[in-house]
């Protein structure tokens, strides 16, 4: 029996130094770590970016990817280095909070209003969201929203207004908030058979789309802009300012734009290159 | 089983990202066992053989935080080491560090908990025996403890069953990034949302297959040592 003692012991001394070992390395080489959307992440964008950055730079990238509410709120913390989001007013917000001190555009790409294939609502084909959004309204058709202060939930949350919708006295009824990433609100939104809003990045990369189509695409008020920053070193000094500026710089160069405008999923480009327009 | 045919997959062809997340998330959560053990079966065994005005009340507590919630403790972690909390000097957040210190949190409460029922109940039939004998608190602690180990081990496997399966804490703490602190449960929460549902059963096939081959070690160790003692 007290074997058994002798071998916890030594698995618990292996693995301490399993651990040990693995932040004992991450010590040693340069990393970064970015506060960013699950857009970027699920859709690929950073698996295909990060190894190119890291080869021609040697600094590790840890992605924390959340929702831009949450990314932000992160960064105010001092838990991330840079914060790559989008929405550009609780940007500008994080910027006159002093938590950055420049904010760079990067990309953009669009938002799509995806819907049940029976397309209750009638709005398949119109490229009019203000007006798709009153019809779903009018319908009492169900819709899913993200509910969690993510760049495409505050998005949304505009695009409600601009139709003057006020969607909190709907709540419960057919609008539903399920406070959730977009990959959830995705497949909740597919098995309620309701609309929903999401980033044509994460919708292209996603696996589940039986029964669901894009309903409503293709109007102006469906601009998606990301953003790149530094977190300001002067409010954190834990913040890897050289680091997280070569990042930053990176993305907006010619060469990273190059990149980004290079990533493709089935032969579709998921990000269109902005930086210094 | 079709469903699961993508991760299966990945276990036979060696994929090494797989094998780097399953390794991660064993050694995180037993990591979180030994080190809940180390001070849960102490304080178990303590909390059985004392007597203290409000021991009741105490009792009552360890068990209700049992169900402590995960992502509760996530939280409070991920508050505590936050770079603008009290631990935040030590940049431990979004590290297998703080995982790991999040699920010992998490299950030292069910090892304390259960170490006690064990031990008092064992405490019960060797009484009389230790009082004649004049054994000191020290020793009795020892010897029930060490007595009650076969019993123990279940107690042990018990955290680690809720350690291994939780995606809460882990997944506040970690941050679930890639090749760095993502662990089976929250690979998982990852695929569903990108909406791979077929790989994410699989994982999950992968996790209680895990789960399973571990409390089969145990088992097996524990006939054996039930063997040795006779």
């Amino acid at each position: 029996m007290r074997q058994i003692f002798k071998t916890a012991a030594l698995l618990l001394t292996l693995c301490a130094a399993q651990l040990g070992v693995t932040q004992g390395a991450c010590a040693q080489e340069k990393f970064i770590t970015i506060a960013s959307t699950t857009s970027t992440q699920d859709s690929g964008l950073f698996g295909y970016l990060l190894p190119l950055f890291k080869a021609k730079t040697g600094i590790d990238v840890k992605v924390i990817a959340q929702g831009t509410g949450q990314a932000l709120d992160t960064a105010r913390r001092g838990d991330a280095d840079v914060v790559f989001v989008h929405a550009k007013a609780a940007e500008e917000k994080f910027l006159a909070e002093g938590f950055a001190q420049k904010r760079f555009d990067v990309m953009y790409n669009d938002f799509v209003l995806i819907g049940p294939a029976n397309d209750p609502a009638g709005i398949k084909g119109s490229k009019d969201i203000v007006a798709a959004l009153k019809k779903i309204q009018g319908q009492g058709a169900a819709f899913v929203s993200r509910g969690d202060k993510s760049g495409t939930h505050l998005a949304e949350l505009a695009l409600w207004q601009d139709a003057a919708i006020d969607v909190s006295a709907n709540k419960g009824a057919w609008y539903r908030e399920i406070g959730q990433g977009m990959g959830a609100a995705l497949n909740t939104a597919k098995a309620m058979g309701a609309y929903v809003l999401a980033d044509r990045a994460t919708w292209i990369s996603f696996k589940n789309k039986d029964g669901s189509m894009i309903a409503v695409e293709g109007d102006k008020r469906l601009f998606n802009q990301y953003g790149v920053m530094l977190v300001n070193p002067a409010r954190h000094p834990s913040v890897k300012a050289d680091l997280g500026q070569s990042f930053v710089d990176y993305v907006i160069s010619p060469e990273g734009q190059k990149v980004i405008a290079g990533y493709q999923i089935e032969g579709q480009q998921l990000f269109f290159p902005n930086a210094g327009k | 089983m079709q469903e699961g045919l993508g991760a299966w997959q990945l276990v036979v062809s060696g994929d090494p990202g797989l094998y780097g997340i399953v390794g991660l998330s064993l050694a995180i959560s037993l990591s979180a066992v030994a080190l809940a053990a180390l001070v849960g079966l102490p304080l178990g065994g303590l909390l059985a053989l004392t007597r203290f005005p409000g021991r009741g009340a105490v009792i009552v507590l360890a068990n209700a935080l049992m169900g402590l919630p995960p992502v509760v403790v996530g939280l409070v972690v991920y508050l505590l080491l936050s770079r603008s909390g009290p631990l935040g000097s030590f940049g431990l957040l979004f590290t297998p560090t703080a995982m790991v210190i999040a699920q010992a949190i998490l299950i030292t409460p069910i090892i304390a908990a259960l170490t006690r029922q064990t031990v008092e109940d064992l405490w019960l039939e060797y009484r009389d025996e230790m009082n004649a004998m004049g054994v000191s608190p020290l020793g009795r602690l020892a010897t029930l403890l060490y007595d009650a180990r076969v019993s123990l081990i279940t107690t042990l496997l018990a955290g680690f069953g809720r350690a291994a399966a939780e995606v809460g804490a882990v997944m506040i703490v970690g941050g679930n990034i890639d090749g760095f602190t993502r662990t089976m449960t929250t690979a998982i929460a990852l695929e569903t949302s990108k909406g791979d549902l077929p790989l994410a059963m699989g994982l999950g096939f992968v996790l209680v297959s895990i789960v399973l081959a571990v409390n089969a070690s145990a088992w097996g160790l524990r006939l054996f040592a039930q063997k040795r003692i006779g």
